[in-house]
C-alpha cells in the first residue's frame, strides 16, 4: 500500500462528505474540486494517465468553472440557497439510513467476488496514444455519439434559455 | 495492482457513490444535488479505471471518457435549469423544478 494512493482516496471522500455536508453553495463547489483532484491522483496511480489529466483539465478546469459562474451570477440571493426549503419530515435521517444500508448490501457484495489478480502492463498503458488508438480504431461510434451529445446539450440550452426570454 | 487492492478501489468507488447518493436524498438544493450526481460520476470512473487496469485493457478508459462527456452535457443543462427557475422564483427547491412546465 502506497501513502500516497491512502492520502488521495481519504482526500477524496474528505471532499465528497465536504458537498454534502457544507451550507454554502461556494464551499461545495471547492470541496467538489478537491474530491476531482484526489480522484484525479487515483487515475494516474491506476496507470490512467491520459484520463487524470482529463479529469482536471475538463472536470476541475471546466466544468467547475461553470459552477462557480451560476453560483456567483445567484450570488446576492445566497441566504435564498442556503435555506433548506420545505425539508420533509424524517428526510435527513431516512436518506442516511437508505445510503448506509445500501452501502452495507455493496460491501457484502464486494466481500463475496474474488477478483483475479491484475494482469500484466505494457509500457504505453493508459497514455495519450494507447487512448487514441482504443478511441479512433475501435470505438469510432464512441467518439461520434460524444460530439453529438455535446452538440445537443448546447443546442438545449440555447433553446431553454431564449424560449424564456421571448416570453417575457 | 499499484496502491492497494482491487477490492480497495472498489470498496472506495462504492462509498463514494453512496455519499453521493446520500447528497440527492437529504438536500433540497438543485445546486448541491447536481455536485452530489458529479460525486457519483466520479465514482462511476473510478470503477472503471479500475478495472480496466485489472485486466490491461483500453476499453474502460473509453467509457470513462464518455463519462466525463456526459458529465458535461448534464452539468450545462442541469444548471441552465437552475438559473431558469432562480429566474422565475427568486428562490431554489427541487419541488419548483415543476414550475418550468408548459
Amino acid at each position: 500500500m502506497s501513502w500516497v494512493v491512502l492520502l488521495a482516496a481519504a482526500v477524496a471522500v474528505l471532499g465528497a462528505i465536504g458537498v454534502v455536508r457544507s451550507r454554502i453553495p461556494v464551499h461545495s463547489v471547492l470541496a467538489l474540486v478537491l474530491n476531482l483532484l484526489a480522484l484525479a491522483a487515483l487515475f494516474i496511480a491506476l496507470n490512467a494517465e491520459f484520463m487524470g489529466l482529463v479529469q482536471i483539465i475538463v472536470y476541475a478546469g471546466a466544468v467547475m468553472v461553470l459552477f462557480l459562474f451560476v453560483v456567483s451570477l445567484l450570488g446576492p440571493r445566497r441566504e435564498a440557497i442556503e435555506r433548506e426549503l420545505s425539508l420533509l419530515p424524517g428526510q435527513e435521517p431516512l436518506g442516511v439510513a437508505m445510503g448506509v444500508l445500501f452501502f452495507i448490501a455493496l460491501l457484502v457484495a464486494v466481500v463475496r467476488q474474488a477478483f483475479p489478480a491484475p494482469q500484466a502492463v505494457h509500457g504505453g498503458f493508459g497514455t495519450v496514444r494507447a487512448f487514441g488508438a482504443a478511441l479512433f480504431y475501435e470505438h469510432v461510434l464512441v467518439l461520434q455519439l460524444a460530439a453529438l451529445l455535446l452538440m445537443v446539450a448546447v443546442v438545449g440550452v440555447v433553446v431553454l434559455i431564449a424560449r424564456r426570454d421571448q416570453g417575457r | 495492482m499499484p496502491g492497494m487492492a482491487v477490492e480497495g478501489y472498489v470498496v472506495l468507488s462504492a462509498l463514494l457513490f453512496v455519499i453521493g447518493l446520500i447528497g440527492v436524498l437529504v438536500r433540497r438544493s438543485p445546486l448541491v444535488m447536481l455536485m452530489s450526481i458529479e460525486v457519483m460520476w466520479g465514482a462511476a470512473s473510478l470503477l472503471f479505471l479500475t478495472f480496466a487496469r485489472m485486466w490491461a485493457a483500453m476499453d474502460g478508459h473509453v467509457f470513462t471518457f464518455m463519462i466525463v462527456a456526459v458529465g458535461a452535457a448534464e452539468a450545462a443543462v442541469g444548471l441552465a435549469l437552475i438559473v431558469l427557475i432562480f429566474r422565475s422564483r427568486h428562490k431554489a427547491d427541487v419541488d419548483d423544478v415543476r414550475a418550468l412546465r408548459g
